[in-house]
């Protein structure tokens, strides 16, 4: 592996080698690397790129690695990871992609996961893509989530992007049912010229059922951000979607919530708020003796925490 | 030793501070004065965060008035808000190994929080967020001042919204402070209890200093000036 991909390896799996438990690691369309454990398999899908990643029942405290890099100019894929989380399964999920462009071509990187999670099953996913490389082909991301939840699952889902892409569409969608709960935390930073759209659809099907999305970004120079979100409240059940971005420079965002319910049970709020760094957060981090620029830098690094 | 030299503050055509001129330089230092009088601006003059319309400020005999926060902070001199910023994603660790400077370990974070009654188990990872309460927020506050050991500490009213066990606690951190400083306090206060462990106390009304003396000298006056406004009232 040469020091681009293991840099990319780390941006986005936080790894400096090999993890350890179950991974599998695509780098350039091909199989770089795979590990299987007793209670966890992946297996390469025959009719279309991409793996299933079986989960068997009750298993505990082990953790899948599935990163994706790209270093060779000019690559575009679609890929379609399908999860089996067995029942009462307690496991983290470690996905992201990075793209390393120096080429003149576009790279383009659209993973689909679609995750089945069993009855009482415990699922942390974590997705983080970094791009970078100054070659003019455009680095473009398009994931896609789906996540259907059975009864009284839970799914965590941890999302970032900091850095160096230049277009993508996140869409997630998913399905909960009785006393199955979603949380989402998304995190995203767009510079220069780059595009970044959001899109979560949740339909609320089983009652005491309940989803959380918190999306936190900050827009800077000419970027464009728009974040979308419908909550469909069909039974009793919470919904609750917060997106809140600081403006900076020229950028644009828009935020377009949605909610829907069909029943006086069903409880959804959204909250959502535009803005710049506040002055006084300035002011009180320029008192410690930060200048106004290292100030911005700790506020937006919080924020995106 | 802070000194300002005739200060005088004009904004909307309203003259908040009028021709103030002070050496502060002894260890605690109380103003006060009726609202409305220009307290709250003068301290922000002295840190930067307002620029006067004429005069200058001298640190050390070293004219700052064109330094900006950053500088003035760097050079020495800290300050409490009145009302404590919060942020979104910054835990109370974070702010203060800001304030103390990078390398703080945790035991010299733990000692800060604890200084201000805070137990660093319960704040260390916690955001620095609304979701603390006024009394919370503003103990923290306090704190991140210490943490900077500056030889100028202000503080703007750092006993308003905070309970009555708070502010039982607040007079003794300001009386270790005292005990442990080499440079000076400089506190906006309305407060008997903390104009009773001033060394000088400023009166300000209306802009102007109507006295800066000795606590002993003024501290009767400015309590039977209280009851006196009480009375009629």
């Amino acid at each position: 592996m040469t020091e681009i991909e293991k840099n990319l390896l780390k941006e986005v799996a936080m790894l400096d080698a090999l993890p350890k438990g179950a991974y599998n690691i695509r780098a350039n369309s091909g199989l770089a690397g795979r590990n299987t454990t007793a209670n966890i398999d992946i297996q390469t899908k025959k009719d279309k790129p991409g793996i299933d990643i079986i989960i068997k029942p009750g298993t505990k405290n082990e953790s899948v690695h599935i990163p994706v890099i790209i270093s060779q100019t000019g690559i575009k894929e679609c890929v379609y990871n399908d999860f089996f989380i067995g029942e009462d399964a307690d496991i983290t999920i470690i996905a992201g992609c990075g793209i390393h462009n120096c080429g003149n071509e576009d790279s383009d990187h659209d993973g689909i996961h679609t995750f089945y999670v069993g009855k009482n099953a415990k699922v942390k996913y974590v997705e983080r893509h970094y791009a970078n490389g100054d070659g003019k082909g455009k680095k473009f991301m398009n994931p896609t989530t789906v996540a259907k939840l059975e009864e009284n699952a839970f799914m965590r889902m941890e999302t970032t992007q900091i850095s160096g892409i230049d277009d993508t569409t996140r869409t997630t969608k998913a399905e909960l049912k009785k006393g199955s709960k979603l949380e989402i935390h998304e995190s995203v930073m767009t510079t220069g010229e780059q595009k970044a759209v959001s899109d979560f659809d949740a339909n609320l099907i089983g009652e005491e059922s309940s989803c959380n999305i918190i999306s936190h970004t900050v827009a800077r120079d000419k970027s464009f951000q728009h974040f979308k979100s419908k909550l469909n409240g069909l039974t009793s059940c919470k919904g609750h979607s917060e997106c809140d971005s600081i403006i900076m420079d020229n950028a644009k965002v828009l935020a377009t919530p949605e909610l829907y319910a069909e029943t006086t049970e069903a409880s959804l709020i959204h909250e959502a708020a535009i803005g710049k760094i506040a002055g006084e957060q300035l002011i009180k981090l320029m008192t410690l003796g930060l200048t106004e620029k290292e100030a911005e830098e700790q506020i937006i690094a919080g924020f995106l925490r | 030793m802070l000194e300002l030299k005739n200060i005088n503050y004009i904004v909307d055509d309203k003259q908040i501070l009028k021709d103030v001129s002070l050496k502060i330089d002894d260890k605690f230092v109380v103003i006060t004065g009726p609202n409305g009088s220009g307290k709250s601006t003068l301290t922000k003059i002295c840190a930067g965060i307002i620029k006067p319309t004429t005069g200058q400020v001298f640190l050390d005999n070293i004219d700052i008035t064109n330094k900006n926060i950053t500088e003035r902070s760097k050079m020495g001199i800290s300050f409490g808000f009145q009302q404590p910023v919060t942020f979104k994603g910054l835990k109370v660790s974070d702010l203060l190994k800001l304030a103390k400077g990078k390398e703080a370990s945790f035991s010299e974070i733990c000692d800060i929080l604890s200084e201000v009654g805070l137990c660093a188990r319960d704040y260390y990872d916690r955001n620095l967020d609304n979701k603390l309460s006024g009394g919370e927020l503003k103990r923290i506050e306090i704190a991140m001042v210490i943490a900077r050991n500056s030889k100028i500490s202000i503080f703007d009213e750092p006993e308003a919204g905070i309970d009555l066990w708070s502010f039982q606690r607040l007079i003794q951190v300001f009386e270790k402070m005292i005990a442990n400083t080499k440079g000076s306090i400089l506190i906006i206060s309305h407060q008997e209890r903390i104009l009773n462990i001033a060394s000088k106390i400023i009166y300000l009304n209306d802009g102007v200093v109507e006295r800066y003396e000795e606590k002993e000298k003024i501290l009767p006056d400015i309590i039977k000036n209280i009851n006196a406004t009480c009375k009629k009232l």
